[in-house]
């Protein structure tokens, strides 16, 4: 399967957009009409008609050469974005050993893995990296290996570990966010770096969700969707540089919501890795503009109807309020008022 | 609009005295000494003879109080001309501490905050570290655009110095940098920032 890789933006001119096969393997975050706080995980297993974005476990799509260059362009401007405590060093070879196993699986065309004992030769053709290392040697590479893997692949990635009963945010790559600091949140525990979530905590979510990670083994990995919505088709919406894109949410009027306003998809997957014990939290971010979503007949009927009635405290935390109403309205012309069906793919 | 009840908000249970310690380390600012003053009849002697007492004074009161610690015959009394000296002293005593050393202290938030963050680098674990918080409820404020730390805010919002951005102070707290998060507060909507009300005083 060759994929076509498109050269786009996600800044300043927003040149981004999804081919009718990308929108069509959208990963559509509502299962149902309505939307409320949920631990939602299940099996990370390949799901979906074919071609969705749960057809591989590692995800590599249309917009990877760019994604790579605009997280390379974040790094330029704010190499905090990327951070690893000097006790995660076997977390990350473990991380670099899945991604690179699980893109030379799924994609041999583009990736390849060779490895003769500890001597690995690793092949990235779509962005012409050809690497001989050791593994296990750190210095056999040019970054930190977290580093070097996470700038080839797409989603941000953060590695928790486990002590006391509890995990613990000790390493990231983090430029495609909705909105948290990795700089900030580094080193806290999952009740303090979810701090900041409404409803959730009262509502004994993350109880759960601590409780149902602590117990995840190694070679069953879980997925979960969570959303948010973003102006403009941009990745880095990071709080560093909330100055620069929290002003976008002023611009929406009813003529440009189709073009303008995104719903922003987190694929989240979590897998145990097996010499550190730690978790790896890999954060997918995918995009889809309003009108690209209406394509799709049930997803425009039911994107109107859980945004309409989302709880406000809800929207306020993902920081819909100044265009929900006006993004409702737009919506309201795809929605006939008709049934749609359970689950998330489209009819 | 300040999130109240964030779960990253540290919370401070109390500094006395562990009997079972082989040594007490208790860092000191300001009213922060009162924490440990007011253990003058409850902790015996001996308690007494094994604490080493870093004080740093803020206020005027600073003579009142050290006169009052060197009462407790304590095994040492030191202090400090400002925060950072103290910070200093305090990272040389600990690097040549010993297992049984109980970390003890009292003060302002950003000053409870900075010693952990010493404590830390030399491999302490926060959660055995006492604290009370004493004196005023200023704190110290990290800008997530610029990363500069600012001491002692005690309005929201607040003029960052560092980058002139206008930040609402949030409940969202990091131990490793030992400050709360400020981010700006009229980015979607630059210049209208509300006054800044004292929230912390």
């Amino acid at each position: 399967m060759n994929i076509n890789f498109k050269k786009e933006t996600f800044r300043d001119d927003f040149t981004f957009s999804n081919s009718p096969e990308a929108v069509r393997r959208f990963p559509f975050p509502f299962h149902e009409d309505k939307y409320m706080y949920a631990v939602n995980m299940e099996p990370h297993v390949p799901a979906g008609p074919p071609g969705h974005a749960y057809n591989n476990p590692i995800d590599v799509d249309e917009h990877y050469l760019s994604e790579m260059e605009d997280r390379a362009k974040v790094l330029k401007e704010d190499p905090l974005r990327y951070q690893a405590l000097a006790h995660m060093m076997a977390a990350q070879w473990d991380t670099l050993e899945l991604l690179m196993e699980q893109q030379a699986a799924s994609y041999p065309e583009h990736f390849s893995l060779t490895k003769n004992g500890d001597n690995w030769h690793w092949i990235n053709r779509p962005m012409g990296i050809d690497q001989k290392f050791i593994f296990g040697n750190a210095s056999t590479l040019p970054l930190e290996p977290l580093e070097f893997i996470t700038r080839q692949a797409q989603g941000d990635f953060v590695i928790v570990d486990q002590r006391d009963n509890n995990l613990w945010c000790d390493a990231g790559m983090v430029t495609t966010q909705a909105d948290w600091s990795l700089d900030f949140d580094i080193g806290m525990n999952f009740m303090e770096w979810h701090g900041p979530v409404p409803l959730a905590h009262e509502m004994g979510v993350f109880d759960r969700a601590l409780k149902f990670l602590l117990n995840l083994q190694q070679g069953k990995p879980v997925r979960r969707l969570n959303w948010t919505m973003t102006i403009n088709a941009r990745l880095d919406t990071s709080p560093e540089n909330y100055a620069t894109w929290g002003k976008d949410r002023m611009t929406v009027t009813p003529d440009n919501v189709g073009d303008k306003v995104h719903l922003r998809c987190e694929l989240q997957s979590l897998w145990r890795l097996p010499r550190s014990n730690a978790i790896l939290f890999v954060i997918r971010c995918y995009l889809i503009k309003m009108e690209e979503l209406v394509t799709i007949p049930k997803w425009g009927r039911r994107f109107h109807r859980v945004l309409r009635d989302l709880r406000n405290e809800l929207a306020d935390y993902k920081g819909l309020t100044r265009y929900r109403a006006t993004t409702v309205e737009w919506l309201a012309k795809y929605d006939d008022g008709a049934a749609t069906s359970p689950g998330i793919f489209p009819e | 609009m300040l999130v109240k009840g964030i779960k990253s908000r540290p919370t401070y249970n109390g500094i006395t005295l562990n009997p079972a310690a082989r040594k007490h380390l208790v860092a000191l600012e300001a009213e922060g000494a009162e924490a440990l003053l007011e253990q003058s009849q409850s902790a015996n002697s001996e308690e007494w003879s094994k604490s080493e007492i870093l004080f740093v004074a803020t206020s005027a009161t600073a003579a009142d109080y050290e006169q009052k610690m060197a009462a407790l015959k304590a095994n040492n009394v030191w202090q400090a001309p400002t925060i950072p000296i103290l910070l200093n002293r305090l990272s040389a005593v600990l690097s040549k501490s010993h297992m049984g050393t109980c970390l003890y202290v009292s003060g302002t938030e950003g000053f409870i905050g900075q010693v952990m963050q010493v404590a830390m680098n030399h491999g302490i674990d926060p959660a055995s570290i006492k604290t009370e918080h004493r004196g005023s409820e200023a704190r110290r404020v990290q800008c997530v655009h610029c990363k500069g730390f600012t001491d002692n805010v005690r309005t929201s919002p607040y003029t960052c110095p560092h980058c002139g951005l206008s930040l609402l102070v949030r409940d969202h707290y990091s131990r490793r940098l030992g400050a709360f998060q400020g981010v700006c507060i009229d980015a979607e909507e630059p210049g209208t920032a509300p006054t800044p009300e004292v929230m912390f005083p």
